[in-house]
């Protein structure tokens, strides 16, 4: 798709339902912004530049999940456009903490809110990316880690495989040296089965893991339920426990049972 | 094409705001017929589902309101809990939650002063093609910028939603030690922010000065972060607690974003320019010195001069954070035990784009029964409207591209967070 061979590589960075905060990440790469401006063609990013240049692009950074008819029709539109689509962040790649209006009635949401809620349109749920169109790299976490993106830019660039691990923060904790929050002090954490990413940040702050890089590669949800029975909690607590930030991820959704109100 | 009288200018997608939005105006001859910011951001429903969550997530939860201010949402979230469950923190929690909100501040104005606002002085579409020309100011404003989330990540791990604070205190504190690698770069920071006041007012700005109400929070001894009461220039003087009874919401449906109003007042301010004149006499002598030195004293009512305001508080900002720097201990423990009860509790802090207000009530089991959360942005939209009511009618002799880029600038004035607001941008002009 690149026209010219010498030409850089065209990026654009796509916002969707979100916080912002994925996108954000890549302006507090204060060492490196320039250097990747220089690398890269950074062609459309409207929160950053008004220069928005028309694709197709060579890769799409996609932040945010899909919760109007209109974005349902827009990620296709940018699907289109790029050769590589990247999701940024769990709003993209599960939905995000929006996804919590899947339980309920979405009509009672909005009522909740405003006060003409004819004058809003919405979609039921909040998805992610990938289940509207087929997605490259998804890149984890709420936010994300800025080294990732980083990694997961350059990977691309060079046309290998991003080095982003798939374990738990368990192991990163352990790697941290940090002492276990659950075994120690009884906290609740989701660290056994939450996906690498953040370098065991919550424990090494003296807190469980609250599961924003999502689920791992096959956890043990079940086991940790059981776990967390045993430290006292609430099937209530589990509840919200597993309806976070990556609700919507499946092993997080089955976890959280069916029939509680969120 | 179209003739001054008879025409329609038309902009996508406002850039360098943070969220999705469009302006629409309508002119007829010198007559601006109607502006509406059309804020078309979806909604994500947080007062909704923080229903039957408990007290203890609301900070992390509303921090994903908004990527670019998550500390003021957790402080906000926090204090409102506080206020619930009959809270006192240590005075050194409080000095530390000072310090967290001070690198928010920092990085926040950092990254609008110069990735966002200064393109727009200077004729750039962004900071990377500023950088071409003026390498060393954007990497000036980049290495700010940083300073601010260096000490948002000592204190909470990472830049963006930081995992430290807590309803209580904080999950963890640092030692005297830890803070301070911070010293040294926050000296740089302190200079760096007075050589922004001083570049940022040559810069040149139109003459336009609103008949603004001012609101921010005044606290009896310092520039107000978390506490104060709410005041204006009008004479308004409350607690967070009545804030309800004398600001309003309405639903517009043009936006996405609720408007705020000051009951029989109308549309108001609420960001730096409120703070700085609200609250001059609270900043440090240095701080009040670099304004009078940018011929900024109060009430400054120019919005386009609202980055020299944003200059004077990155200085305020550094200046504290090395005050705390100095005068912080440990406290005994890093938090308080919480024991949850029904209650109502309400806080407004001053997030960098000003007053963030939030209201829970609980029930006795400390899960929420209502949340309620008025974002600055939505405080400011009417305002940004009314704006370009005024200052519309003085531009119909320029071109479309001029007014066009008069309206996206006034727009940044106010450093919009449309995320925030939803709960923005686009111009279309159609001129008839
Ligand atoms: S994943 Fe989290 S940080 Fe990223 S945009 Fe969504 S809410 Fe914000
Ligand atoms: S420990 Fe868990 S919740 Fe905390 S930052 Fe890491 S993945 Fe996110």
């Amino acid at each position: 798709m690149r026209s010219k061979s010498q030409a850089r590589p065209k990026v654009g960075v796509f916002k969707f339902a979100s916080c912002d905060g994925c996108q954000l990440s890549l302006l507090d790469a204060e060492d490196e912004l320039l250097a990747v401006a220089r690398a890269i063609d950074i062609a459309y990013f409207p929160e950053a530049s008004s220069i928005m240049k028309k694709g197709p692009y060579d890769i799409g950074l996609v932040e945010g999940s899909v919760t109007t008819h209109h974005d349902a029709e827009r990620i296709q539109h940018i699907r289109r456009q790029c050769r590589t689509l990247i999701t940024i962040g769990a709003c993209a790649t599960a939905g995000g903490i929006q996804a919590l209006r899947n339980w309920a009635e979405v009509d009672e949401f909005v009522r909740a809110v405003y006060a003409s809620p004819q004058f809003i349109s919405t979609l039921k749920t909040s998805t992610s990316i990938a289940e509207h169109v087929p997605v490259d790299f998804e890149l984890r976490g709420c936010p994300i880690s800025k080294h990732q993106l980083l990694e997961v830019i350059s990977a691309t660039l060079a046309g290998r495989k991003p080095n982003v691990p798939t374990y738990s923060v368990c192991m990163e904790c352990k790697r941290r040296g940090n002492v276990c929050t659950m075994v120690a002090h009884g906290t609740p954490c989701l660290g056994p089965v939450t996906q690498a990413g953040c370098g065991a940040l919550c424990p090494a702050y003296n807190r469980g893991c609250y599961g924003c890089f999502g689920p791992m590669e096959s956890p043990n949800t079940a086991s940790l339920s059981q776990q967390f029975r045993v430290l006292g909690q609430s099937s209530g607590d589990i509840t919200r426990a597993f309806r976070g930030f990556n609700a919507w991820a499946w092993p997080f959704r089955q976890a959280s049972g069916e029939g509680h109100r969120s | 094409m179209s003739t001054p009288r008879n025409r329609t200018i038309k902009v996508d997608y406002m850039a360098r705001v943070e969220g999705e939005g469009a302006l629409y105006v309508k002119m007829k001859g010198e007559r601006v017929e109607d502006v509406q910011l059309k804020i078309f951001e979806p909604p994500r429903l947080f007062e909704a589902f923080l229903r039957g969550r408990t007290f203890s997530e609301a900070p992390d939860i509303t921090a994903r309101i908004c990527g670019i201010c998550p500390i003021a949402y957790q402080m906000s979230a926090i204090h409102a809990m506080e206020r619930a469950l009959g809270i006192d923190v240590h005075p050194m929690v409080r000095l530390l939650r000072r310090l967290f909100y001070c690198g928010e501040w920092i990085e926040s104005h950092g990254l609008h002063v110069f990735l966002l606002h200064a393109p727009d002085f200077l004729g750039y579409p962004d900071a990377i093609a500023l950088a071409r020309d003026h390498k060393e100011t954007v990497e000036m404003g980049l290495r700010l910028k940083k300073a601010g989330n260096q000490i948002v990540t000592l204190l909470g791990g990472r830049e963006i939603h930081p995992v430290s604070a807590a309803v209580g205190g904080f999950h963890r504190v640092p030692s005297r030690a830890e803070l301070e690698p911070l010293r040294e770069e926050l000296k740089w920071a302190l200079d760096a922010s007075i050589a922004t006041a001083k570049l940022v007012s040559t810069f040149e700005c139109i003459t336009f000065e609103p008949d603004y109400e001012f609101v921010a929070l005044r606290h009896p001894t310092e520039y107000p972060l978390n506490e104060g009461r709410i005041v204006s220039n009008r004479g308004l003087d409350i607690s967070a607690d009545e804030y309800e009874d004398h600001f309003q919401e309405r639903h517009v449906k043009h936006s996405n974003a609720l408007h705020s109003y000051h009951r029989g007042f109308g549309s108001y301010l609420v960001g730096p320019l409120s703070r700085f004149n609200l609250n001059f006499d609270k900043l440090p002598e240095i701080a009040q010195q670099v304004a009078r030195d940018c011929r900024l004293t109060p009430p400054v009512r120019n919005p386009f001069r609202s980055i020299g305001v944003r200059a004077v508080e990155l200085v305020f900002a550094c200046h504290e954070a090395l005050r705390i720097l100095d005068a912080y201990e440990p406290p005994p423990e890093p938090r308080v035990k919480v024991r949850p009860r029904s209650a109502i509790g309400r806080a407004a802090t001053e997030a960098p784009r000003g007053i963030l207000y939030h209201r829970y009530e609980l029930d006795e089991h400390g899960l929420i029964v209502t949340a309620k959360i008025v974002p600055p942005t939505s405080q400011n939209q009417p305002r940004i409207e009314d704006d370009l009511r005024e200052l519309m009618p003085g531009l119909v002799a320029e071109s479309d591209a001029e007014i066009t880029l008069r309206a996206e600038q006034a727009v940044r004035n106010y450093d919009p967070c449309i995320s925030c607001a939803t709960h923005f941008l686009k111009l279309n002009l159609d001129r008839t």
